[in-house]
């Protein structure tokens, strides 16, 4: 129902006219990127920035792939922050939406459910395997997380089950697992070796993927519960 | 002579602007935040480019990692926008930041 | 290890995630405990590493022991540590506020539970402006930037109107807005100069076309962020239409936090284009600022949006002196004079948010006709914003005065005669748009509006009142804070 008005209103919008106005910002976005254009290629192009640093200290960082490398070692404090975004993101949902966006039905089949009940363990393992493979080739917590995430979309869709209470415990334990290990690591590691995230080289993996581990469940939920917005509430669900 | 990263820098300066104009110049929420994902994708498309090293050397990881870290933040800033507008939609029926007497 | 300056440094950070965390793990009626925990070690933090500062000098951190330019360094010196000191006694301050202002019990139940977010939410925003605060890498200060608009904006929209709504999601296009020239910004610092730390590239940038790319198009999203003029249009919406201890916080710190990388940017990095024009479009800006905002403040019939305007005009403040801050002899005084006039028009603004806050509990509605007469009935909330309204207007004895005879000092030392005048007409101002306000406060109020009025709690005025009244004796801090920024000034002033 809310869908349909929402494309009505966006068709209704499809007047793309050129206004004075328009004209104006047109103008000024077209000044701004040949700005930018004209700094871009002034760009120097033969020396390797950060990258001989970055692939030199491999060796100690405890994975072979570099972006791991850097996600989760050089500047893993960015992740931190990022995975805190992930939760922040779904507090503010929650404070904005009393209600959720997608309205659920079960649907009339069972071949949904009975797919994605069959699905849902091959994905579960399919991001385990992206987890895993991201500590030496391209996949990581990222990409298991966003498998995740589209297994609980598809989830919510089949309405295999849906908690009935508004903000279950296990829920928000699965929201914030991420930055619950994230956090628990980084001060601990303060403690004990004098900096944050400061990992002892040779369990920099061990700690590395349990990091990961959690945060790819935080993040799979988060997706998900952004996707449907608002608390699940099956018994509100028309 | 443009090499091929460069023209993938000035092909994401182009999506930077693009996603520009269509955020201030269309009214509609829905417009307006998919505008802010074309702009985003600009970035992180001048972000790549700027990794690559040539054919024979290895993408600089950096600001690949940067690029993961801006489209989480860039997914999560899109989750809460759609929420603020159907909420906004929900209310007032509406989907614009312009109330009548503005428009 | 716990002795050293270096080992605090993340306590800031950590303490308030953490106590964030809780809040959202808890049952919610537990947040203000939580709150009040995490509240308290950051304070204890804050405390420890000031006083370690003050001693020992500036400090850094590398996390997770890599070092710039590798990894990422936090680093307090003077202009950070009095950030996380403002932000510390504010936020705190407005935590105790909003404590009385949720158990009022004029608020509905759906309300309140509304108002249950508040506290996870603010925890989040400490986190991630003392994150700000303390952190070296152009980068990792976009991120901060992105949780604090995340925090802010879901702030905002707790007061769950219509208009609070679409003022919040306005809030949010800007503010992503500004974020993504930002982001653009750091793709051209990266590209050009290879490095994400601001220490190695103050060392290493020079002036060239994407040095130049990246201040335009950093400094334009700080400013949207900041709600320079002209692109304040979405602040005054929101700032009236958030909560009290909401508006607050926006008003108090978060548009500072922006205007913090702005400043440190300017003066770490953009140094090179210090002789270009674009220090003078910042104070030609400013000054409008303080005009236009003035000018509407006079206008408003609603008390919260003539607070909200006379934000818009006082950040025209911070921008006035920026050439200033490449002049040898007036720079020291010239920052000092913003660093005072961050610190005073926070303390002076929240506790005119929150006054107004506790006035508007009481008379149901915001109009500035409403207000007749509140002396008797409110007067610890009317003392509070009298009081607020004297450091806003810069009469002594008023940190904002001290502020501005800073600012007036370097600007008459270096013979910019019209940004002397924009300071003393700007006062003026500002004197009227509080007389606006204050003169009906003490009239005779009519007899149907005496039975009709119940009393704020005594922790909303009384906080209220506490913030301004720490405006005033911020009259003494001059010299202090000059002392402080001090502290590592050569990380601030590195321009040999």
């Amino acid at each position: 129902m809310q869908d349909r008005d929402f494309n009505r209103a966006l068709q209704a919008d499809d007047d793309t006219r050129l206004t004075q106005s328009r004209l104006l910002v047109l103008a000024l976005a077209t000044a701004l990127v040949a700005g930018l254009a004209a700094a871009a290629i002034t760009f120097p192009d033969d020396f390797g920035r950060l990258a001989p640093l970055a692939l030199d200290s491999l060796p100690r960082s405890g994975v072979l792939n570099p972006v791991t490398a850097v996600l989760l070692n050089y500047r893993g404090y960015d992740t931190l922050l990022e995975v805190v975004v992930l939760l922040l993101a779904i507090v503010g949902v929650w404070a904005i939406a009393p209600t959720p966006r997608i309205w659920f039905k079960t649907p009339d089949t069972p071949v949904l459910a009975t797919f994605v009940r069959l699905l849902l363990p091959l994905m579960m393992v399919v991001a385990g395997y992206m987890l895993w493979l991201g500590a030496d080739e391209p996949g990581g917590a990222f990409q298991g997380g966003a498998v995740l995430g589209g297994v609980g979309v598809l989830w919510a869709a089949a309405v295999v089950w849906l908690p009935r209470a508004g903000r279950p415990f296990w829920l928000r334990l699965l929201l914030g697992a991420g930055v619950a290990a994230f956090v628990i690591a980084a001060v601990g590691l303060l403690f004990l070796r004098g900096n944050l995230l400061q990992y002892p080289p040779e369990q920099a993996k061990t700690v590395i993927l349990v990091i990961e581990s959690a945060a790819m469940f935080s993040i799979g939920a988060t997706l998900a519960m952004l996707f449907i917005g608002g608390y699940p509430r099956r018994e509100e669900a028309k | 002579m443009i090499g091929t990263s460069t023209l993938y820098t000035l092909a994401g300066v182009l999506l930077f602007g693009m996603g520009l104009y269509a955020l201030i110049a269309y009214p509609h929420l829905l417009r307006k935040i998919l505008a802010m994902n074309v702009m985003g994708t600009g970035v992180f498309m001048v972000l790549i480019s700027i990794a690559y090293q040539g054919p024979t050397q290895r993408a600089d990881p950096i600001p690949h990692a940067l690029v993961i870290t801006g489209i989480v933040v860039a997914v999560c800033a899109t989750g809460l926008a759609l929420t603020l507008a159907t909420r906004i939609q929900a209310l007032t029926g509406s989907a614009r930041l312009e109330t009548d007497e503005e428009a | 290890m716990i002795f050293e300056t270096a080992f605090w440094l993340p306590i800031g950070i950590m303490a308030p995630l953490l106590a964030a965390l809780c809040t959202f793990l808890a049952p919610q009626r537990m947040s203000p405990l939580v709150t009040m925990i995490g509240a308290g070690i950051t304070f204890v933090a804050v405390g420890f590493l000031s006083a370690s500062l003050v001693r020992n000098g500036p400090a850094r951190h590398t996390v997770g022991g890599w070092g710039a330019p590798l990894g990422i360094d936090l680093a307090v010196d003077g202009l950070a540590a009095l950030m996380l000191m403002l932000t510390a006694v504010v936020g705190a301050a407005v935590a105790l506020y909003a404590y009385g202002y949720f158990n009022f019990s004029g608020h509905g139940e759906e309300t309140k539970r509304r108002y249950a977010s508040f506290w996870p939410l603010w925890l989040f925003l400490w986190s991630a402006l003392n994150a700000l605060f303390l952190s070296r890498d152009v980068f990792n200060l976009y991120v901060t930037l992105e949780l604090v608009s995340f925090a802010a904006v879901a702030l905002t929209a707790l007061a769950g109107k219509p208009d609070v709504l679409r003022a919040a999601m306005r809030y949010l296009l800007v503010s992503l807005v500004g974020s993504l020239f930002y982001l653009m910004g750091v793709a051209y610092l990266y590209g050009e100069f290879g490095v994400l730390d601001i220490d190695q590239l103050k060392k290493t940038v020079t002036a060239t076309p994407s040095l130049a790319a990246a201040a335009a198009l950093m400094t334009v999203g700080l400013m949207m962020k900041t709600a320079l003029f002209p692109l304040h249009f979405w602040l005054p919406p929101a700032h009236a239409n958030a909560i009290a201890p909401v508006s607050a916080l926006l008003s108090a710190l978060v548009v500072k936090g922006s205007f913090y990388i702005l400043l440190r940017a300017w003066l770490e990095i953009f140094y090179p284009l210090s002789h270009t024009g674009a220090p003078y479009l910042l104070t030609g800006l400013g000054g409008a600022a303080i005009l236009w905002g003035s000018l509407q403040a006079i206008r408003q019939v609603r008390l919260k949006l003539l607070i909200a305007y006379s934000t818009v005009a006082q950040i025209g403040y911070l921008f006035l002196l920026t050439p200033l801050l490449f002049v040898k002899e007036q720079s020291p005084i010239a920052l000092s004079g913003i660093v005072c006039f961050i610190l005073a028009h926070a303390g002076a603004k929240a506790a005119a948010f929150l006054s107004a806050g506790a006035i508007q509990l009481v008379t149901g509605d915001d109009r500035i006709s409403s207000l007749r007469g509140l002396m008797q009935m409110q007067p610890l909330a009317v003392v509070a914003f009298g009081a607020a309204g004297v450091s806003l207007a810069a009469l002594p004895p008023s940190g904002g005065f001290i502020a501005k005879w800073f600012m007036l000092h370097a600007a008459l030392a270096h013979g910019d005669r019209l940004v002397a005048a924009i300071i003393v007409v700007g006062g003026l101002l500002a004197a009227i748009y509080v007389m606006r306000v204050v003169a009906p406060l003490f009239r005779q109020p009519d007899d149907a509006v005496l039975h009709r009025l119940t009393l704020a709690p005594k922790t909303m005025t009384l906080t209220a009142l506490g913030l301004a009244v720490l405006a005033l004796l911020l009259s003494f801090a001059g010299i202090p804070v000059m002392e402080m920024l001090s502290i590592g000034a050569v990380g601030i002033l590195g321009i040999e």
